[in-house]
């Protein structure tokens, strides 16, 4: 054993609190107030992992117990315990307010509207539970004055940057920092914050100059990581008789634990939550939200979800739902006479979203054929005469990604573009340097590739590194769908920088003028003397021993891009499931997902994608949530209680795509990892409460788990 | 896993397990398939003194049939009972049950006789050994004897098993007639303990009438529970949908399941 380190510790060296990525800010470890179970309240360092351990154990807290506040709409009540003293003036837990739109319009709207129809919903609180934990390595060199942290972090620069806010006062100037970010075990938006393991192992390799490593087990990973979702929302839909939709109108209570440890851009603070108008053309809607503390994980990170798509996602298209149901309008054919048009685009959504492009019609057709969607409703109307309880469920949902225009965007100050570096060795093979960080997503190849398109390079000769901020150019790293949409634009036009760079080249070798030459990939020729070429081996090999002078040497090119706008893929999803009426147990007997995400650069890694996509939208449809008793325990910590759906649980997923090009990214890609997540849970309860709409459910609460819809079944009165 | 420190020893035999277990005492664990107990030690919920292996003892893992009896050693494991064929054809209850346990990598290890051993009413095999009224042959230093199922679970992780003892072998007589058996398990996902479990067996005469019922129910009461009044309602008749029904309520009357994670009581009776 080498030490134990407390919050007093780390008190003498304003190590104590740290910001989070919301600009609050987080315990390190506590000095004398604990904010919720499983936080961190010692650090033991030991020589090895076992020691450390029954160090663990032998550490003794005594907690003196206090009212916890649970209940995000108790925290808002007046004389609940204010949770932040620390925060100077702060007399109560409200955090921020939120809101788009046109408040009065909206109350005329809904005033004057034939047809209003209300939910409450919660989106429950969930957890990315990735296979690897979260950890380090943090190495102090006392000689160089230089830190070099090994880490899981799907964002390395930007980690860098708030290490150096965490650090700069003991010299840590983010000069001295190089993160390193390896092959990561899976990310979802969890490894995007800070957490206090990650300061402790700096603090303590710092005081002593041996590098230090920290590593969740499983269980400290569940508990206290940062989690996802938690959002209360009050969703109305004002419409026609007719079914024609006219307004919406969102309110959210954001619950965030004790602190706002999301990752959302500053000037967000609810994500891109204003996507919740949907897929729909009205031109009048209103969204508030409000955060506030509880006694729970610090939080609210983006779990594949874009920011907080998911939740306005899963709002507005159970709300279309809802209100098909009101008016006696199918599903299907409601959402299609409410479509945007195709040529409608580009869109101004009414909370101010831009909408890119789209063909919502194409997609939702497709999906309908895939599935058989008439036959499907004659054999439902079939099994209802059988006792049999049959459910389709749709979901046609709009994404945004690829943030953002750094005129809008960033995060605690730096602009969210994102950055490629290419460099072409005189052998005609490359390396390639991105600010952003794959955890499994195939930026490798998909990079690769679309270099191989600008510069008729062969992918496989084409390196791909990431996730070292002393190699690769400063990016923002990998969420929230952004890499193509960012770092793929990046690497596109660096690339064509490098063309225009060859064609002078090859115009010199070719003696020739530039506007003589054609372009194919791979090669530059002569108009009308195809001949007379040279390849991009050949120019870049030039490049190095016989370039124009006057012209600098090499063959590189960097290029930071700032995206003109969002791209907004889209998707139409159907369900089918099949429920035993005795157990209740749900099956999900078929589920097809037409997907449109611009341009595909490569259809394989794109189906890999929505399968994950799917599965992790099937989580907490059906499976997942955190769950906590009124006294503040997390009841299912464990994996034994958190239920996370394997392969047993997933069906066979039935993918395909409709392809409309972002109109204003370089190469027409919009972005796809987070679509299946945001599209599938809404398209599953869509599908349950329509099997059992004719017994009088109208809404399930997620995860619609078996018990859960016994329990709504006894209530309609289906058992006795 | 990083469990407290223990002592561990892997015997190679019978006699000399018993002597380690006698000179042990109480703090020594045996370590069969260890996938109750590892997962107690990692998370120190358990934490033995001294582990006794006893993988390492040859001749207690088979199956076989001796005239109308099956055998099973108790360090057979899980996959040994999905993969054997004598099980396959005359004993599906177990295939039923095996390829709910846990996960595959579960199975490779996990023992039919450390399934029972560990008297929890959440594992799955109990339930079948209830079905099928089986016997327990349970070994010590002064030799072997036999305990019938219903009186081997004592409690929560208490069972017939004394002090120095080890489980070796589950015997099971076939009943003389037409006979079929069959394990359902309500389970949030897979590899979950069952949110309810059922084991059945039947044996029924030439005329159709029942005239074997054995029902064992998992993890809907303190310990592994056989469903008498609901057996009772099944023999003498041909199984038709009235007695079936009334088995089922019975069953739902008679178990005590707790209210937990998985579902409330009234959920529980109801499944």
């Amino acid at each position: 054993m080498v030490a134990v380190v407390t919050g007093k510790d780390l008190e003498k060296y304003n190590l104590h609190w740290m910001p989070t990525l919301m600009s609050d800010t987080q315990m390190v470890l506590p000095t004398d107030t604990v904010m919720y179970q499983a936080q961190e309240v010692a650090a033991v360092i030991a020589t090895d992992r076992y020691t450390a351990r029954d160090g663990k154990e032998a550490v003794r807290v005594e907690y003196e117990p206090m009212t916890p506040v649970m209940d995000p709409y108790k925290s808002m009540e007046p004389g609940a315990p204010v949770l932040r003293p620390d925060k100077p003036g702060k007399t109560d837990n409200h955090i921020w307010h939120w809101e788009a739109g046109d408040r009065a319009k909206t109350e005329e709207v809904f005033k004057n509207a034939d047809v209003v129809v209300k939910q409450h919903m919660h989106i429950p609180r969930i957890h990315v539970a990735s296979i690897e934990t979260c950890g380090c390595v943090a190495a102090y060199d006392k000689i160089e004055n230089h830190l070099t942290m090994y880490m899981t972090t799907q964002a390395p620069h930007a980690i860098r940057t708030v290490i150096a806010l965490v650090a700069g006062h003991v010299g840590l100037t983010e000069e001295k920092i190089r993160v390193i970010s390896p092959d990561i075990g899976g990310g979802f938006g969890g490894k995007v914050p800070v957490y206090p393991g990650y300061v402790i192992a700096i603090a303590v390799s710092f005081l002593t100059g041996a590098p230090v490593k920290w590593i969740e087990d499983r269980s400290e990973n569940l508990q206290a990581d940062s989690f996802a979702r938690d959002y209360h929302i009050t969703a109305e839909m004002a419409g026609t008789k007719e079914g024609k939709i006219l307004a919406t109108r969102f309110k959210v209570l954001a619950d965030h634990g004790y602190t706002d440890a999301s990752a959302n851009p500053s000037k967000f603070p609810t994500g891109l939550f204003s996507i919740g108008t949907g897929s729909y053309n009205y031109d009048t809607a209103f969204m508030e939200a409000d955060a506030v503390y509880t006694n729970k994980p610090p939080g609210g990170v983006a779990y594949r979800c874009s920011f907080r798509v998911t939740e306005a996602v899963h709002a507005v298209e159970r709300m279309t739902d809802l209100f098909a149901k009101q008016v006696g309008k199918d599903p299907a054919q409601l959402r299609m006479e409410n479509f945007i048009k195709k040529d409608e685009f580009p869109w101004k959504s009414p909370t101010g979203g831009t909408y890119d492009s789209g063909d919502y019609h194409a997609g939702l057709e497709k999906a309908m054929k895939a599935i058989a969607y008439d036959e499907m409703r004659t054999e439902q109307i079939e099994l209802r005469k059988q006792g049999k309880l049959m459910g389709i469920g749709i979901s046609t949902f709009t994404e945004i990604v690829g943030a953002g225009p750094s005129k809008d965007f960033d995060i605690l100050g730096i602009k969210m573009f994102d950055s490629a570096e290419i460099r072409v060795h005189p052998t005609g093979k490359a390396i390639a340097r991105f600010g952003t960080k794959s955890q499994g997503q195939g930026h490798e190849t998909t990079y690769a590739q679309i270099i191989a398109e600008e510069l008729g390079i062969p992918a496989a000769h084409i390196q791909v590194e990431e996730g070292d901020t002393d190699t690769a150019p400063y990016g923002l790293g990998t969420y929230a769908s952004r890499s193509t949409p960012t770092a793929g634009a990046a690497a596109a036009v660096a690339a064509r920088k490098l063309r225009d760079k060859a064609r002078k080249i090859a115009a010199y070798l070719l003696e020739v003028s530039e506007e003589d030459l054609e372009w194919e990939p791979g090669k530059f020729f002569v108009k009308g003397a195809p001949d007379k070429a040279k390849t991009i081996q050949e120019i870049v090999f030039a490049a190095y021993t016989n370039h124009p002078q006057g012209m600098e040497a090499g063959f590189e090119a960097t290029h930071y891009y700032d995206p003109p706008n969002l791209t907004f893929p889209s998707g139409a999803y159907i369900c089918i499931v099949d429920i035993d009426p005795e157990t209740c147990e749900i099956k999900i007997r078929r589920f097809v997902a037409i997907d449109d995400c611009g341009n595909i650069i490569n259809p394989m890694i794109v189906q890999g994608q929505v399968h994950g996509g799917l599965t992790q939208g099937l989580a907490p449809a059906m499976y997942e949530e955190l769950i906590y008793d009124e006294a503040g325990n997390i009841l299912n910590g464990t994996l034994m209680d958190y239920l996370v759906p394997t392969a047993v649980e997933s069906p066979s997923w039935e993918t395909g795509h409709t392809v409309t090009p972002s109109p204003h990214h370089p190469i027409g890609a919009k972005g796809v990892g987070e679509s299946p997540t945001v599209g599938a849970p809404p398209a599953i309860v869509n599908a349950i409460v329509d099997a059992v709409s004719h017994l009088g459910i109208k809404h399930l609460e997620i995860p619609v788990t078996p018990y859960k819809l016994f329990k709504e079944l006894k209530k309609v009165g289906y058992f006795k | 896993m990083i469990p407290e420190q223990f002592g561990y020893s892997a015997p190679t035999s019978l006699q000399e397990a018993f002597s380690l277990l006698q000179e042990l005492g109480e703090d020594a664990k045996i370590l069969a398939g260890g996938h109750s107990l590892i997962p107690m030690m990692k998370l120190r919920l358990a934490t033995p003194f001294h582990l006794i292996d006893i993988n390492k003892i040859p001749g207690l893992a088979y199956i076989r049939e001796e005239g109308n009896t099956l055998k099973i050693g108790a360090l057979t494991r899980e996959v040994d009972l999905e993969e054997s064929t004598l099980i396959h054809d005359k004993y599906p209850i177990f295939i039923d049950a095996s390829k709910l346990i846990a996960d595959p990598q579960v199975r490779n290890f996990g023992t039919l006789g450390g399934n029972i051993a560990h008297g929890d009413a959440a594992n799955d095999h109990p339930a079948v050994m209830i079905a099928l009224r089986a016997v327990v042959e349970i070994s010590g230093a002064g030799g072997s004897r036999t305990v019938a199922i219903d009186d081997f679970f004592h409690g929560f992780y208490m069972t017939a098993i004394e002090q120095g003892e080890i489980l070796t072998e589950i015997r099971i007589s076939r009943p003389q007639s037409k006979f079929g058996s069959a394990y359902h398990k309500v389970e949030r996902k897979v590899g979950d303990y069952a949110t309810a479990g059922v084991a059945i067996a039947l044996g029924m005469d030439d005329k159709g009438i029942c005239t074997y019922a054995g029902i064992g129910l998992t993890n809907v009461n303190a310990t592994p529970m056989r469903a008498e009044r609901s057996e009772a309602a099944l023999i003498g008749t041909n199984l038709n949908a009235e007695a079936i029904n009334l088995a089922a309520r019975h069953a739902s009357e008679d178990c005590q399941p707790s209210s937990d994670l998985r579902g409330d009581e009234e959920y529980k009776r109801h499944q």
